[in-house]
């Protein structure tokens, strides 16, 4: 059991489990997605750090289709808050991913080699594991617009697949 | 006159290829939240299959040390089978999406 991802996680977790979806603390539209945004960010910057970093054909391989399709997924995100007219709204969840993610990226810069392969792959196993349980217990439930919830439900049959991949890939470095 | 000719020309030659080819089908394959489907194809020899994306993401279908097509976002690709047998392929992006393709002889 890796402890570090769960850390850098907390505040997801939190919301997710801690405090199931009630009127009053039920993100609005416009932070959920800013929040949607940030967590592919994250996982875009995690993965350019890994295509840098790691000389494992399989990691790189993994970390180059984390950019393709988180990319993907924010520039319809951007689409969609545009046709909408919404304005994504920072919020304390979305902070608190940032600094999680940020102190959590620090960590894996100073590794290297299989370290480095091992400290990252676990972490995106263990990141879309969170992000997917806050979409299914939170965000998707919470999101108001029906376009905002099926892009968020598109979203997660993304990421569960990535969740998956990086499972995978998990396996092979073991 | 003499180009009315040629374009009837044109077109007997046009019309009888696709005579030719009639029996020659295409089968599309949707492919949909993270999925091919359907995700297991019988065809045969000079049947095109066509892969339609719709999902808002790029895939590929690719035969492991074989051929790949790859399949814009919300596009498509198409690729006529060249030879009988039964060949398993996957998308290289997201690996857990696999489909199989089954080709008889002409
Ligand atoms: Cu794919």
């Amino acid at each position: 059991m890796n402890i570090r991802p769960m850390t850098a996680l907390a505040t997801l977790c939190l919301l997710a489990l801690a405090h199931p979806a009630t009127a009053a603390d039920k993100p609005s539209d416009p932070q959920i997605a800013h929040i949607a945004y940030t967590a592919g960010v994250i996982d875009v910057e995690n993965a350019k750090l890994a295509i840098s970093k790691s000389g494992n054909k399989e990691v790189v391989a993994f970390a180059e289709d984390m950019v393709r399709d988180h990319e993907a997924v924010n520039t319809q995100a951007l689409d969609l808050v545009k046709k909408l007219k919404v304005t994504p709204e920072d919020n304390d969840t979305s902070k608190a991913l940032s600094k999680a993610a940020d102190d959590e990226r620090a960590k894996l810069a100073k590794l290297d080699g299989a370290s480095f392969d091992k400290a990252y792959v676990d972490n995106e196993v263990a990141y879309h594991k969170q992000v997917n349980g806050a979409l299914t217990t939170l965000l998707i439930p919470s999101a108001s617009n029906a376009e905002l919830k099926a892009l968020l439900e598109t979203g997660l049959k993304i990421f569960q697949g990535h969740q998956q991949h990086a499972e995978h890939v998990a396996a092979t470095l073991k | 006159m003499r180009s009315v000719l040629y374009l009837i020309a044109i077109a007997g030659l046009v019309l009888g290829n696709c005579v030719a080819d009639a029996e020659a089908r295409t089968i599309r394959v949707t492919i949909e939240k993270m999925a091919f489907v359907p995700a297991e194809i019988e065809a045969r020899v000079g049947d095109t299959i066509e892969w339609v994306n719709k999902d808002i993401l790029v895939h590929t279908v690719t035969v492991k040390g074989g051929w790949e097509v790859l399949i814009p976002a919300k596009g498509t690709a198409s690729l006529a089978m060249p030879e009988a047998g039964q060949v398993d392929y996957y998308c290289r992006f997201h690996p857990n999406m696999k489909g199989r393709l089954s080709v008889a002889a002409p």
